[in-house]
């Protein structure tokens, strides 16, 4: 792709300030909806930018995984989870507060030394262009293999865990007292682990 | 008063409007690299079908918007079941596809059709991916929402889904992206699996035994209008069976539609997958080494 450099200069003020625009209203908006939406135009902005530096298929993934499976997920779970409670204050707040602080000023020095200490080189060869699928392809079963590798088993752990808190019976919330339950848990019913081998519904 | 342009007091205005305009948009953008012939394409990127995958998963983002948006449960549902289905039928779509691509070595539609070429019927894809061409049928028809498959607006359950709420153009807004998106599954469909612009019995050779050069103006002009109007047959043909279909196929239950979905398609296509790179192992010639 042969941009003029204004054309280039201008697209790329144009999705940073979308990416930037939109990013703070997910942070800011009071509506957890907007904000999910709002994740989406995040993520479609940086797929725009690397458009912009020849990488198309990085592009194109970002919009297939990031907007299309992630938020997607995000909105199902905002959509499907409607359940109205009041508010109820957890003891020890500020715990979670502060450690939630620590983690994202930890994550931005992390980043920010990263960005200040990288050598900066601006690459003289010729970018790839579509031939990046191939390149892209080599390194995942190279020198990228164990990233590539501990990337999959993550997701399996995810799926598996996925499935087991699918197979939650949850109690329904007529029978319960009050006070029964703490704040932020759902009553579940006690479970056997080693049921596989019968069929549960049958049974009860 | 059927065009009249009504927004619900209660529904969210500026979300309103954008659903509908999400779930067109990205279908349109993916009639860039459908192509009618060899140079007869918008645009010949590398990325090829992945592109059209990667835009065809934007527009449950819309569905969902519009049913948030329109503030009524039957459209929140028909949202939800318009999403789930998409995104679980996107799986098998995608993976037949990666079988088509795995055995013509590119993204690009063009290439894909290139190596379909040469010996006129016999070559195309439907005979080597025999399970893979119904597996991207399914999932096609699925993803169009039509009516085998057709649970978002199951109009008596849902009275009709996301689009209850919306009339005048932005409910035409979602017909149009629902028929627009048919066309482009068979034209998908036709390019991956029937050839794309190949004519059932290959020019090229019939001219080199007629003794005609393949430099030849008229034989170009001939060859170019052929492939436009094979490519809109093939099509037409695809669009032909969706409607046939709609007139004889009862409409499933959402679970079954889920569990079709997950629990059948998606472990026939993988096993489609293996047997598709373990055949290109074992038979470079015939599945493009």
């Amino acid at each position: 792709m042969n941009l003029a450099e204004g054309v280039q200069i201008v697209s790329f003020g144009i999705l940073a300030v979308m990416m930037l625009g939109s990013a703070f209203g997910v942070v800011l908006l009071g509506n957890v909806v907007y904000s999910a939406f709002l994740l989406a135009g995040v993520f479609i902005s940086m797929s725009g930018l690397y458009l912009l530096l020849n990488a198309d298929f990085v592009a194109a993934a970002q919009i297939l995984i990031y907007v299309g499976a992630v938020n997607v997920l995000i909105l199902f779970a905002i959509m499907l989870v409607n359940k109205r409670q009041d508010f109820v204050m957890v003891p020890r707040i500020w715990i979670r507060q502060v450690a939630t602080a620590l983690v994202c000023v930890g994550i931005f020095a992390l980043l920010g030394t990263m960005v200040v200490t990288t050598p900066w080189a601006i690459v003289t060869t010729m970018p790839v262009g579509d031939a990046s699928i191939v390149k892209i392809g080599l390194h995942f079963f190279s020198d990228f293999l164990l990233p590539f590798e501990l990337a999959s088993m993550l997701l399996l752990m995810a799926l598996i865990g996925a499935v087991v808190l699918a197979r939650r019976e949850f109690l329904p919330e007529a029978t319960l007292e009050p006070g029964d339950a703490d704040a932020l848990t759902l009553p579940e019913r006690p479970r056997e682990l080693l049921t596989t081998g019968r069929s549960d519904s049958t049974i009860q | 008063m059927f065009k009249e342009d009504t927004v619900p007091a209660k529904a969210d205005p500026l979300l309103f409007l954008l659903g509908p305009v999400i779930v067109v948009l990205p279908v349109f953008l993916s009639y860039l690299i459908v192509p009618f012939g060899q140079n007869i394409v918008m645009t010949d990127v590398g990325t090829g079908v992945f592109l059209w995958i990667a835009l065809s998963s934007v527009v449950p983002i819309g569905l969902l918007m519009s049913g948030y948006a329109s503030n009524n449960k039957y459209s929140l549902l028909g949202g939800l079941r318009a999403a789930a289905q998409s995104i679980s039928y996107e799986l098998p779509l995608a993976l037949s596809v990666l079988a088509i691509v795995m055995m013509s070595n590119s993204l690009s539609t063009i290439d894909i059709v290139q190596q379909q070429s040469g010996y006129g019927i016999l070559g195309w894809n439907i005979w080597r991916q025999p399970v893979g061409f119904l597996i991207f049928w399914i999932a096609a028809l699925a993803e169009c929402e039509r009516i085998p498959f057709d649970l978002p607006e199951a109009e008596e359950e849902l009275v009709a889904g996301y689009q209850t709420e919306y009339s005048g153009m932005k409910f035409a807004l979602f017909y149009i992206g629902s028929y627009v998106n048919l066309v482009l599954s068979a034209l998908m469909f036709a390019i991956l699996y029937l050839g794309g612009w190949e004519f059932p019995v290959s020019v090229s050779a019939i001219a080199g035994a007629i003794g005609v050069s393949e430099t030849t103006p008229w034989l170009q002009v001939l060859t170019a209008t052929l492939g436009i109007v094979t490519t809109l047959l093939k099509a037409y043909f695809l669009l032909f069976l969706a409607v046939l279909m709609r007139w004889t196929v009862p409409r499933v239950r959402i679970d079954q539609l889920l569990d079709l979905g997950w629990k059948f398609l998606l472990p026939i296509s993988l096993v489609n997958l293996l047997l598709t790179a373990g055949l290109k192992l074992a038979f470079p010639v015939a599945f493009g080494g």
